[in-house]
């Protein structure tokens, strides 16, 4: 299998990564490899086989609706890269 | 719209709901604090937290799924909708996919001609919240509050039956209606705790698939959904009789301009790799449960409706208004109680005089100037001939400006009814000797002047005098 | 001192023989002389003296528990307020948590006192520990040699007496590969048994928080003090702890040993092959019953694992976005660019093939043959364990296919370094505990034997384990150059 430039650059933007030219030139032979090895998986049928997502077969707890958690902003903006006026920054953002 | 051509539309309604705690962290769900101030660790997605859900919030989503004829699911499954997006902490929002907790419902609504149509929902699922981007608080940059991050939401999703503009909000009054009787929501439009994005598209009439559509997101008032879906069908029409063809996009509704256009931040292929979050188990709620929910439903509107009808004798359509909305049915039952005047005199001051009132103060009706206690004394005087309709409705004005009870503004006023048929007599009489020259048309067989006469005597009493009276005196003395 | 066990320290301070501060101290003079193996992302002095002090004070009045002034290490993937939680990675150096793990409390709690943060691969993505942004970790018995990963540097605290016990995680095998090259016992518990709440995530249904420690009885301590239920953590359960060490003495007799042919298949070293033949007479001398089982879908584990645990990274490390906390790149031109260049700069070569690997299998048009096959084949391998533990008590096998392989000599090659997960993989799956104990050793390096109990049996692999370790001395052996 081979898996495209295009579709390696599409990958990136899904995953929010900046990939120079030579790290996609690395990524298109490493990425198909991989995928290939992957694919040994199809040797056995699994139709009609339930997907598990969880090693325990048990269901979620829930908890009460009480509120417990107290204003920690400045604890948690104190590792903050860019705060102001009790904000997050990020560039602006257009929609 | 153009006969030609026929609207399809489905919406997605998100309704925040009413929890104390957000749906997967104990942070408060309050609106209007300082900026993060609400927003705990989990709420931030900081590494090694976790979620843990709210049981209210899947009681809350499950309520809304019985009141709506809906399957509730006995399994459902939290999974994960990856995309970046500096309100959304994680980079991926929890939500439903595959296995939503209602499926299949159905609501009816009022369709374009006025008659009833059912409105499908496909499905409701749980999900999170993001935060708030505020672009204007900064020249260059964007700042991001995350207290609403994490708030438990319901995405109710509905099948594409509805055909107009009027139809979409009649569904979303509904809706509106259900949740805010359910008191699962507070449905704060403004604040955002009930907003819509609309699907629309445009088709031949006739044609039975579907055209392309768009999404206009982030409708927060029934006008935006009305005036939005109104201008992207004629949008769309456009497009189609220009020969173009409409993209498949996102799209803003702008109501200062009253148009919707492109959202550019959207543009970006989106692919949001869902797949079941391992945090979280699958939730299983046990039929006892719910039958347990189903047993502890409050009356839902469509119900109150129908027991208006049959209990006060409405018609369907003053039942159907006073219904709709939890606080004025609660307010017409109260008024009713309190006093002996027909329930349908009754209806009709809350959804008449009381309801214009209100509109024009854009007031709600739980700080109505005008208590239930109040227009129910006042309905009582019209019912025991104290005072007539028509000076019920100036005395509502001194209600509402705050002059007092009726009975006080009565009295103060000197408003009493004139029922003393001498008093009236001596009325009549004057009415009759000031003019002779309508007297004799009448004579002459012109029955409309009777009305003038009428109204002469009223004028003259100050509306004081009682009709059926000032009518049967002068039918006397005009024979 | 170093060579002396957990419960024997426990002793000498109960007895005033020495406090915990002579204790921590002593151990915190090893850890800087052996700076060489790079164990130690931060080394935690001042604060492991102070919390041996409160230690002493609650040995002097009474108050105490059995690991109360016992200095350990945790791996640095556990959230902690004192100094910086790095993951061994970039991203995270100027991180400080704004709160403890659970695991962290709780040992706070049991009077533990916290030598330092263990180096690791980044974000756990390794089997080598060669993957940290503060470079590899060595391996005491051989430093040209890795000491296996992801919990590398927890395994050599342990290995080179720089700490008598660590914490640390194990996804496809990250605490029990790295306690078999490094000669020491290491058990990852069922999945749910120890809260993730606080542990910085790579896969989140595969994690699960461990103890190393020189002998299972340590271990036993540690896990006691590590496990039960917490309710930050959805996926914790809510089942009794035993009191692990008082577990350990009950005889092997009768017991069923599962031995499964997938283990011992032609990727086996040979020389790692006889030593287990020689546990499995030992076993049988015991009186353990050995019997021949199959696991059929153990050469699917590893697809398997990678997809979900790629897919599951992909996501979760989603969250390292430059705005909230840790990395952001110089002067952002836009958000685009500061989510791109934060993320690429400060994420090394693996963690972003895994993310770039984990977006591919999630995304459209790939999620059936990719995740879902994978989450399929997941459960053909957990009802290969359920059907073998019908018949059997344990399931014995090596922890890995050969000792440690040297530095560099699999990192371009990254398949070669995902086979080597080989026997660990299927049990994260599962999500069932294992243990794994030294049992020989091969030209100068450790050979690691891998125990597979059912679901919350801890107690059970520890009680086999300590009886293996009553009547063989490998676990006793120090590296050379560190007694």
């Amino acid at each position: 299998m081979s898996i495209s430039l295009e579709e390696i650059q599409k990958i990136s933007l899904l995953a929010r990564l900046h990939v120079s030219a030579e790290e996609a030139g690395q990524y298109a032979v490493d990425l198909p490899g991989i995928l290939a090895w992957v694919q040994q998986m199809n040797k056995v049928d699994t139709q009609g086989i339930e997907p598990m997502a969880h090693p325990m077969d048990a269901s979620q707890r829930l908890r009460e609706d009480t509120v417990t958690e107290t204003d920690q902003r400045s604890r948690f903006q104190s590792v903050a890269p860019s705060t102001e006026k009790g904000l997050y920054l990020v560039p602006k953002v257009i929609e | 719209m153009t006969a030609k051509w026929e609207a399809v539309i489905g919406l997605e309604i998100h309704v925040q709901l009413a929890t104390r705690s957000k749906i997967f962290s104990a942070a408060s769900t309050a609106f209007g604090a300082e900026p993060n101030t609400q927003a705990c660790a989990v709420d931030l997605g900081l590494p090694g937290v976790l979620p843990v859900l709210n049981s209210e919030a899947v009681r809350m989503a499950a309520m809304f799924g019985l009141a709506v004829n809906a399957k509730i699911a006995k399994r459902s499954v939290f999974a994960r909708k990856n995309y970046f997006y500096p309100d959304l902490p994680k980079g991926y929002q929890i939500s439903q996919y595959e296995l939503p907790i209602v499926e299949h419902g159905q609501l009816e609504v009022v369709s374009d001609g006025g008659g009833r149509k059912i409105v499908g929902i496909t499905r409701a699922h749980l999900e999170e919240d993001a935060g708030k981007s505020l672009h204007e608080e900064f020249s260059d940059q964007t700042g991001i509050d995350l207290n609403r991050a994490g708030t438990p939401l319901i995405e109710i999703v509905s099948e594409p039956d509805m055909r107009s503009a009027k139809e979409a909000v009649s569904y979303m009054k509904k809706i509106h209606s259900i949740v805010r009787h359910l008191e699962i929501s507070d449905g704060n439009m403004q604040e955002g705790s009930f907003r819509c994005d609309a699907n629309v598209s445009v088709r031949p009439a006739g044609q039975e698939a579907l055209g392309t559509r768009t999404e206009i997101k982030n409708l927060n008032s029934f006008r935006f959904v009305e005036r939005a879906i109104e201008f992207e069908i004629k949008r769309q029409i456009r497009v189609l009789e220009d020969g173009r063809e409409v993209v498949q996009e996102t799209r803003l509704y702008d109501a200062g301009e009253d148009e919707t256009r492109p959202m550019r931040s959207k543009e970006e292929a989106d692919d949001y790799r869902y797949f079941p979050d391992p945090d979280l188990l699958p939730v299983v709620i046990r039929s006892e449960v719910i039958e347990d929910i189903k047993r502890q439903l409050p009356e839902l509107p469509a119900e109150k409706a129908s027991r208006f009808r049959l209990e006060y004798g409405l018609n369907e359509q003053d039942a159907e208004i006073l219904a709709m909305n939890k606080e004025v049915a609660e307010y017409f039952e109260q008024t009713v109680r309190k006093t002996s005047a027909d329930t349908r005199r009754v209806a009709n001051w809350v959804t008449g005089e009381l309801n214009a009132a209100l509109s024009v103060d854009n007031l709600d009706i739980t700080s109505s100037p005008v208590t239930s206690d109040m227009l129910a004394g006042l309905l009582t005087r019209i019912e025991d001939g104290t005072i007539s309709g028509k000076i019920a409705k100036e005395i509502f004005r001194s209600m509402w400006a705050g002059e007092g009870e009726a009975d006080s503004i009565i009295e103060s006023k000197g408003l009493r009814q004139i029922t003393d048929t001498l008093e009236i007599e001596l009325l009549v009489d004057q009415v009759l000797l000031d003019n002779p020259v309508q007297v004799g048309q009448f004579k002459s067989g012109k029955d409309k002047v009777f009305g003038f006469f009428v109204g002469q005597v009223m004028k003259l009493s100050k509306g004081k005098a009682n009709p059926q009276q000032v009518n049967s005196l002068l039918r006397k003395k005009l024979q | 001192m170093e060579e002396l066990s957990v419960r024997q320290l426990a002793q000498g301070l109960a007895h005033r023989q020495f406090s915990s501060v002579e204790l921590t101290r002593h151990f915190l003079a090893r850890m800087q002389a052996h700076r060489h193996l790079n164990a130690f992302i931060t080394e935690m002095g001042e604060q492991a003296v102070r919390q041996a002090r409160l230690a002493d004070q609650r040995i002097r009045s009474g108050d105490h528990g059995p690991l109360t002034g016992i200095p350990l290490a945790h791996k640095d993937i556990f959230c902690m307020q004192d100094g910086k939680t790095t993951c061994g990675s970039k991203m995270l150096d100027n991180f400080i948590a704004p709160y403890d793990a659970t695991v962290v409390q709780k040992l706070e709690q049991a009077g533990c006192v916290v030598l330092g943060k263990t180096n690791m691969d980044e974000f756990a993505m390794g089997s080598s520990s060669e993957n940290s942004f503060y470079g590899p970790v060595r391996n005491p018995w051989n430093s040209d040699c890795v000491p296996g990963g992801s919990s590398g540097g927890s395994a050599v605290a342990v290995a080179a007496r720089m700490a008598p016990l660590a914490t640390g995680t194990d996804t496809g095998g990250s605490i029990r590969q790295p306690a078999a090259f490094c000669g020491i016992t290491g058990l990852k518990p069922t999945y749910g048994r120890v809260s993730r709440y606080g542990m910085v995530a790579y896969a989140s249904s595969l994690d699960q928080a461990g103890p190393f420690g020189k002998s299972a009885l340590d271990c036993a301590y540690l896990l006691q003090a590590m496990s039960g239920f917490d309710d930050r953590d959805s996926t914790c359960m809510d089942e009794p702890v035993p009191v692990y060490p008082r577990k350990l003495d009950r005889s092997l007799r009768g017991k069923v040993v599962g031995i499964p042919d997938e283990y011992f298949s032609e990727g086996l070293d040979p020389e790692v092959r006889v030593f287990m033949e020689r546990a499995i007479a030992w076993a049988e001398k015991e009186g353990c019953i050995i019997e021949n089982i199959r696991l059929p879908n153990t050469d699917l584990a590893i697809p398997a694992y990678y997809v979900i645990a790629m897919a599951e990274c992909s996501s979760n490390l989603s969250r390292y976005d430059g705005v909230r906390f840790g990395y952001r790149c110089r002067e952002p031109k836009n958000l685009h660019d500061l989510y791109h260049r934060s993320r690429s700069e400060a994420f090394g070569a693996e963690v972003k093939r895994r993310i770039m690997i984990g977006t591919y299998a999630l995304s459209t048009g790939y999620y059936d043959a990719y995740y879902r096959k994978a989450q399929q084949i997941r459960r053909l391998i957990s009802e290969d364990f359920n059907k073998a533990f019908q018949d059997v008590d344990y399931i014995l096998g090596p922890t890995t296919p050969e000792p440690a392989f040297r530095i560099g000599e699999k990192v371009d090659d990254p398949v070669t370094m995902y086979l080597s997960d080989i026997y660990t993989i299927s049990v994260n799956l599962a999500g069932i505990p294992a243990v794994s104990i030294p049992c020989g050793i091969h030209k100068g390096l450790p050979v690691g034997m891998q125990l597979i109990g059912n679901h919350f049996e801890e107690d059970k692999l520890l009680n086999f384990a300590h009886q293996y370790q009553q009547a063989t001395d490998w676990h006793t052996r120090c590296p050379p150059g560190f007694e």
